[in-house]
């Protein structure tokens, strides 16, 4: 009879000990979410980009008359870091980031600011006209996944147009009127950064796992890289694109 | 004889295997097209009915939309205007907002008005009921007739009385919202950016020259027109102007517009009367 009333007082014992580091355990990985860091860089001398000729439209001449505008192809910095490069966790399982970030594409003196606009799939995101002269948004992507193309004008003091994307897919969007305005609009599933004029980039909120990376650049087209999120810690993932 | 065979079918396996996956790649075929025989339109009281235009479409519309329905018909290689990819699901010529599925009655109306500066006829040979059975044809080529539903048409209020203020305003809303970098101060088509102008697959595109007697390829009527530059012509560089020009700006604009077609009309009597000057390029553009 004792025997049996030990075995129960060690049963419930050892059953409370798991729960509790059951309920722990989840706490630690709700809050254990790491992150993603690193630099990408252009190995060789960056291809030259070419200066644009806004002459047709006055405005936009206006606006470049000291700083002439260039293509975006390849942005690299003084250290090879390279701009505009989209990274985001290509083999993403889990579900749509519940972001509430609107990512904004402005149209600043005739170009895009900024010249690749990162979102993930069904996130809204914005764009709105800085200038005095009309452009019409003209995103490109293949009706075929889901995506289907749109095209609206904005004329200058228009209210901002918000929209958002249902399937991920890399979208070319142009101005019809202004023809060297070119930009993306990279659609991604999960979280995502871009890199800055350094070349460095973070993504935030990673649960910890084993995630493949993949980094896009307009022109080298991708690259990945297998890394290893650890709970509440950072990993690093370095890129780097040969020049052509 | 054993080992000949097992090599064989080891082979045709593996043939078979490799060709699996290239079915899927195919953009659509055939077999994609049976799935959706069923598909039907409504217009007015008419129930159109795919499978009931296979015959009308084999001989009429065949060689220059292609038997899948991707504009790649025998003609393909001759025809400017090429003819419209029915799988993208994308019309120019619709009455409800841009990026959305055109209503049945707007492909009912484009089949029977063809399209003016094209090789496509006016199909107003055909009953309403032939129309109707095409119209579901056209959509049966793609898929996004399955899963979406088409956009709401846009609402246009009365057509309001022609008067010189209004001409005048319609100019302001023409210079506001820079219409004439493509189409030109005089609607002539050749404004600072009409060069440059491609479509949605990269081919070069003219913007509607108002003045040399052509009709505007989604219809002629003031309501027409109104539409066009509400809606935009998907596929094309001619955006929708909806959230800029409000419903009573954009009469003005049509009745500014009408003054430059060749057409008689009251608009160019009244606007030759004010003497009205072409809208100034160089002028600072009005905020909205």
């Amino acid at each position: 009879m004792r025997n049996r009333q030990n075995w129960a007082v060690a049963l419930s014992a050892i059953v409370l000990v798991c729960c509790g580091a059951l309920l722990l355990s989840q706490k630690v990985n709700a809050a254990g979410e790491g992150k993603i860091t690193g630099t990408v860089k252009l190995d060789g001398t960056a291809p030259h980009m070419k200066g644009i000729d806004m002459s047709k439209d006055p405005y936009c001449a206006k606006a470049h008359a000291t700083d002439p505008a260039h293509l975006e192809q390849v942005v690299a910095g003084a250290n090879g870091g390279l701009e505009n490069v989209v990274l985001y966790i290509s083999n993403w399982s889990g579900s749509a980031q519940a972001s509430t970030a609107v990512p904004v594409f402005d149209q600043k003196n005739c170009v895009y600011t900024p010249h690749v606009l990162a979102m993930d799939a069904g996130q809204t995101f914005k764009v709105i006209t800085s200038d005095q002269t009309t452009h019409n948004i003209h995103p490109l992507p293949n009706p075929m996944t889901g995506n289907i193309p749109w095209n609206q004008s904005q004329p200058p003091g228009a209210a901002p147009v918000e929209k958002s994307w249902k399937a991920a897919e890399v979208i070319p969007v142009q101005c019809n009127i202004h023809p060297w305005m070119h930009g993306w609009f990279v659609v991604v599933k999960g979280p995502y950064a871009t890199t800055d004029d350094k070349g460095s980039y973070t993504i935030d909120n990673v649960p910890p796992g084993n995630y493949t990376v993949t980094a896009w650049q307009e022109t080298y087209n991708t690259m990945t890289q297998k890394v290893t999120v650890a709970a509440g810690a950072s990993a690093t993932a370095d890129f780097t694109f040969k020049a052509k | 004889m054993r080992t000949r065979l097992r090599k064989w079918s080891l082979l045709l396996g593996a043939a078979a295997v490799l060709a699996l996956p290239l079915t899927s790649w195919a953009q659509l075929t055939q077999y994609d097209l049976e799935t959706r025989i069923g598909m039907e339109s409504h217009v007015g009281n008419i129930t159109g009915h795919a499978k009931d235009a296979k015959g009308d479409y084999r001989r009429y519309c065949v060689v220059c939309h292609g038997t899948l329905g991707d504009g790649n018909g025998e003609s393909f290689p001759w025809v400017d205007p090429k003819p419209r990819d029915f799988q993208l699901g994308i019309f120019k010529c619709r009455s409800t907002p841009t990026g959305t599925l055109p209503v049945d009655q707007d492909l009912f109306d484009t089949i029977a008005r063809g399209m003016d500066r094209s090789n496509m006829p006016q199909w107003s040979t055909f009953t309403k009921q032939e129309r109707a059975d095409l119209v579901a044809w056209v959509k049966h080529f793609s898929p996004r007739w399955t899963g979406e539903k088409p956009g709401t048409p846009i609402t246009i209020p009365p057509e309001p009385e022609v008067t010189p203020e209004r001409i005048k305003a319609g100019r302001d809303v023409f210079a506001r919202v820079q219409c004439w970098k493509c189409h030109g101060v005089q609607g002539m088509a050749n404004g600072p950016s009409a060069a440059t102008l491609t479509d949605d697959l990269g081919r070069t595109i003219q913007p509607f020259n108002f003045t040399d007697g052509s009709r505007p390829k989604c219809g002629d009527t003031d309501r027409d027109i109104y539409r066009i530059f509400m809606t935009g012509l998907d596929g094309t560089p001619m955006p929708s102007f909806a959230d800029n020009i409000k419903p009573d700006e954009a009469w003005d604009l049509v009745f500014y517009l009408r003054t430059f077609m060749s057409q008689p009309s009251k608009e160019k009597a009244m606007a030759k009367q004010l003497a009205l000057k072409p809208v100034d390029p160089n002028a600072p553009v009005a905020q909205q």
